[in-house]
Formats: C-alpha cells, sequence, structure tokens
C-alpha cells in the first residue's frame, strides 16, 4: 500500500492516479476544522470536499428538497464525515437525511463531536453511523478510518 | 546569530510554550501535518484561527452587554471558540473556554463577564507568542537539516 498510495513524507512526486483515491466529503461549520481534516484527509490519499453545513452537503451528494438530482449522479462520495454540533441541521440530522434517502444510503456516514455523549454516540450508531469519533481528531484516526472504511474501494 | 543558534532558540521557545502549557499535543500534530505539499500549513491554520477567534471575541463582546443576555447565543460562540483553539492545540483558550460555557450553562452573569476578560487575556497572549514563533521560523535561513 505505501508504494501505491505515496505518502506525503516521501520525497517526489505522488504517482498513484488521484481518481482512484476515495472521494470523502466533510462537513464541518468550523472553518478551522474544515482546514485540519481536510488535510489530514489529503495526507491519507483521500479527494476531499468540504462544505460548512448540512444543506450544502445534501446539495452537494446530489439530494434536494429529498429528491435526487440526476445530474449530480456522477459525482460518487465514497464517505461523508460530519461534525455532530452544527447550527441549523446537525451532523446527526444530516445522518438521518442521508440513511432515509434510497439514493444516499449506502453511503458510509462518520459522526465527530467534541464531546463524549453516551447517549448522543448510541443515537449515531443507532442510526446508521459507521463510526463515532472524537475530537480534536489526530492523524492516525484519520488513518485508520481510512483503512477500515474505504480499504480497496475504487 | 548563526544558524545554530537560531534553531536552539526557536526550540527553546517551542517548549517553553509546551511547559507552560499554552500549548499542548494538538499543536505537535498540526506541525506534523506541515510537509512540501503544505509548506505553510501551520501558519495557514492559525492564520484562520487567529480571524475566527477575534471575530467570535467581537460577537461575545456585544451580547454580553446587552440588558437580556441571549446564554444561548453566547454558548454557542463559545463553543466554537473551544473547539477552534483545541484543534489547534491553543491549551489556555480551550480551558478558559470550558470554563466560560460553565457559566453560561449556570447563567452566571458576573461569571460570564470574567470569563469573557480572562479568554481574552488567554488569546492575546497565545496570539503574541504564535506570532514570535513565526518570526524566530521566519529568521532560519531554509529547512532543517533531516
Amino acid at each position: 500500500m505505501a508504494s501505491y498510495y505515496a505518502s506525503s513524507s516521501s520525497s517526489g512526486e505522488v504517482t498513484a492516479d488521484h481518481r482512484d483515491f476515495p472521494h470523502v466529503l466533510a462537513v464541518d461549520d468550523n472553518h478551522v476544522d474544515r482546514k485540519i481534516i481536510e488535510t489530514m484527509l489529503r495526507n491519507s490519499s483521500c479527494r476531499v470536499t468540504t462544505v460548512e453545513n448540512g444543506t450544502r452537503a445534501l446539495e452537494y451528494l446530489g439530494l434536494r428538497d429529498g429528491q435526487p438530482n440526476s445530474a449530480t449522479l456522477a459525482s460518487k462520495v465514497n464517505l461523508v464525515i460530519t461534525d455532530y454540533c452544527m447550527p441549523g441541521m446537525t451532523g446527526y440530522e444530516l445522518l438521518k437525511k442521508i440513511k432515509g434517502s434510497s439514493f444516499l444510503k449506502e453511503v458510509p456516514v462518520v459522526i465527530v463531536s467534541s464531546e463524549n455523549v453516551p447517549t448522543r454516540i448510541n443515537k449515531c450508531l443507532e442510526e446508521g453511523a459507521k463510526m463515532f469519533m472524537l475530537k480534536p481528531l489526530k492523524q492516525s484516526d484519520v488513518k485508520k478510518l481510512r483503512c477500515h472504511l474505504l480499504n480497496c474501494r475504487s | 546569530m548563526d544558524a545554530l543558534q537560531l534553531r536552539k532558540q526557536l526550540s527553546d521557545y517551542m517548549a517553553e510554550l509546551f511547559d507552560e502549557g499554552f500549548l499542548d499535543e494538538q499543536f505537535t500534530q498540526l506541525q506534523q501535518l506541515q510537509d512540501e505539499n503544505s509548506p505553510n500549513f501551520v501558519a495557514e491554520v492559525v492564520t484562520l484561527f487567529f480571524l475566527d477567534s477575534e471575530r467570535l471575541l467581537n460577537e461575545l463582546a456585544k451580547s454580553i452587554v446587552q440588558p437580556e443576555i441571549d446564554f444561548k447565543k453566547v454558548d454557542a460562540h463559545v463553543h466554537q471558540l473551544k473547539g477552534s483553539s483545541s484543534s489547534i492545540g491553543a491549551h489556555r483558550v480551550q480551558r478558559s473556554s470550558i470554563s466560560f460555557r460553565n457559566c453560561c450553562n449556570d447563567r452566571n452573569v458576573e461569571g460570564c463577564l470574567k470569563s469573557l476578560q480572562q479568554v481574552r487575556h488567554d488569546y492575546s497572549l497565545i496570539k503574541d507568542k504564535l506570532k514570535t514563533l513565526f518570526s524566530l521560523e521566519q529568521q532560519l535561513p531554509g529547512p532543517p537539516p533531516e
């Protein structure tokens, strides 16, 4: 794996075709956190798109007012990682909308939160979140996530 | 000062920031994310943190002097501040944000006023120190030897 997904710490260029990298949609209202998660995901050989709220996330995923927008079916997202606490639509509400859509329900969703609240964690897992992670995120957390959820995906 | 002395000055200063609890290991995480693909990563994230924090502190200053404090709004702002400071390892700002949130929960006006002062103070300290850190780095004559 190390030679194909050239790590950014090696000298020289990444020769792997980026189109084969998994595409992750990261949702967070905090600008600092968006920048950090984006870099951590890129360092784990992912293509990343970041958005600042659930509404934008759903639009990007091709869902507008609950109906798939066929024009965006081509843009495939392999994983959604979303903050829990966001104004407007929370990460939990976004998760429900994704899992409630026949078009999107297979997309794995990971929830991140700065607060370790067991009832919150259980609620998210029961609603279909693949993982729940605590902030602040470390690069090793993101690498683990990539291994568990995105290995061998094209 | 020669390169070696400059490098020592920088690493001593960095160690001091960790020892005195201004920065925590999350800052180290950021440093490890900086590489030839993102050569200015730490400075970019810290700049975002400065912009965000200043905006939030201004909002907090306005909210806290309202005749009827909207504690939910204040808490939402402090939550953001707590989040960003935690993500970059600005340890003291994170801690004073946590105290501030406790005062919001208790609807303690006096506590909130004091907390805002404390968080402002901690923010201004870390801002100064990070700027000093960056200016020390800029004096170095090129990338450190492997």
